[in-house]
């Protein structure tokens, strides 16, 4: 209890210190004319509020829907998401990695934090932090029980490591049970992990349609 | 360089914790964090591979301590005193003592849509052959410089097959220490785990990294 309350008041007096810090910074910054604020306003509205896993979603439910999309977005990733309406910075370069019953293929970066914006927006915490930065490449089955996801032993399993300004984003398999669903439905299966490689998409009974 | 941000394959840092439902900032200060990088690089005039470059020169048991924005704004720090943006008794004292550096040019409100947009694309047009081909067998050179590089230390030395070929980019390497685009052949290059990781390793893992040519030797 009490190393808790320790921690805990250690972090929050070293929040506001960066908090002070990073304020400072920009009023310096703003009042050299080096930023605008609103420009910062919009930067963060736009990753908080407009650019997200939903995005990356729809991508997959058309390729789930579409037999020809599907082969356009394995072929030129870039042009195929496009025409969902994704572009742009951290996603200069896509190349979509086909889960299979034989491969399941997972997406790291390990030097930093290389993550396919356009698509899935901000990388999370964890994608980030040291632990699945280290284990992620050598360990993969591992990082994928701390998910809860268990993959048969004979499951071969794909890390890719991002390290150059190609970003991989992965093609979950479409869950069974799903004939006839609409993209839009089968949209709402494609969770963000799923196109990460560290989840798996709903099941088609775990939403309601 | 040889930092603590090549962090694939070490161990000890615990499970993965996955947070539900996480927010894309976990305090306001992030928010401003995140956006003052990406508005900085316009009159900054840094690259990507220099904001990376300066996030893993931190000293390494700064870089391990600090949260990932914490290492954000140290790096935009850093940047913008190499290059007299603001300087260090600015920092100090939390407010502007000094004239700002003519010229830079300024981020508008209007203009962030169309620069997202834009991106940064890495890639050129070749102006050599390509040396190697999807299938080939390959060792990735046993190097260690002390700047930017993105070949991981656990592949440096093994001998992977090329998977894909993604065309002509921007040598991050070069374009992190400034000296331009230097632009080369870049592959994808698949190790099996037993080939990175021993005999203990999981028969059925493999690993690939985008591997610029310099990389890269027939094997």
């Amino acid at each position: 209890m009490s190393d808790h309350q320790h921690e805990h008041d250690y972090d929050h007096s070293e929040l506001s210190e960066t908090e002070l810090r990073v304020r400072a910074l920009e009023s310096i910054l703003t009042e050299k004319g080096y930023v605008d604020p609103a420009a910062l306003d919009v930067l963060i509205e736009t990753y908080e509020k407009k650019v997200g896993p939903r995005n990356g979603a729809r991508v997959v439910a058309r390729a789930w829907s579409n037999p020809q999309f599907k082969a356009w977005l394995m072929r030129d990733a870039n042009a195929a998401i496009a025409s969902v309406g994704y572009a742009g910075r951290q996603g200069e370069h896509m190349t979509v990695v086909e889960n299979t019953p034989e491969r399941h293929n997972m997406v790291v970066c390990t030097l930093c934090s290389c993550y396919p914006w356009p698509v899935l927006g901000l990388p999370p915490v964890w994608y980030k932090s040291a632990p699945y930065r280290s284990r992620a490449v050598v360990d993969p089955r591992g990082v994928l029980r701390d998910f809860g996801v268990a993959l048969p032993a004979q499951t071969e399993i794909r890390v890719w490591d991002s390290t150059s300004e190609v970003r991989y984003l992965v093609l979950p398999m479409r869950p069974a049970g799903t004939e006839g669903w609409s993209e839009e439905q089968l949209a709402e299966l494609v969770t963000r992990d799923s196109m990460i490689g560290t989840g798996l998409p709903k099941k088609s009974d775990e939403i309601a349609r | 360089m040889n930092g603590v941000h090549d962090m694939g394959g070490m161990h000890g840092f615990g499970p993965v914790v996955p947070e539900q439902d996480e927010p894309p900032f976990h305090a306001a200060w992030e928010r401003r964090a995140f956006a003052l990088t990406l508005a900085m690089a316009m009159p900054g005039g840094w690259n990507l591979d220099m904001s990376r470059s300066a996030r893993e020169s931190l000293p390494p048991a700064e870089y391990l301590a600090s949260s990932y924005y914490e290492i954000w704004i140290a790096a935009l720090e850093k940047l913008m005193l190499e290059r007299g943006l603001i300087t260090p008794d600015e920092v100090a004292a939390g407010r502007v003592l000094h004239p700002a550096k003519k010229g830079a040019r300024t981020l508008s409100p209007d203009d962030v849509a169309n620069v997202l947009y834009r991106g940064a694309p890495t890639g050129r047009e070749p102006s050599a052959p390509a040396r190697f081909r999807i299938g080939d067998r390959v060792r990735t050179r046993n190097m260690h410089p002390a700047t930017h590089t993105r070949l991981p230390r656990y592949v440096r030395g093994h001998v992977g097959e090329i998977e894909l070929t993604h065309g002509c980019h921007v040598f991050a390497d070069a374009h992190a220490a400034g000296r331009g685009e230097e632009p080369q052949w870049l592959y994808t290059v698949r190790f099996e785990g037993r080939e990175l990781w021993g005999a203990g390793s999981d028969p059925r893992v493999s690993v690939s990294v985008d591997a610029w040519e310099s990389y890269l030797e027939p094997a």
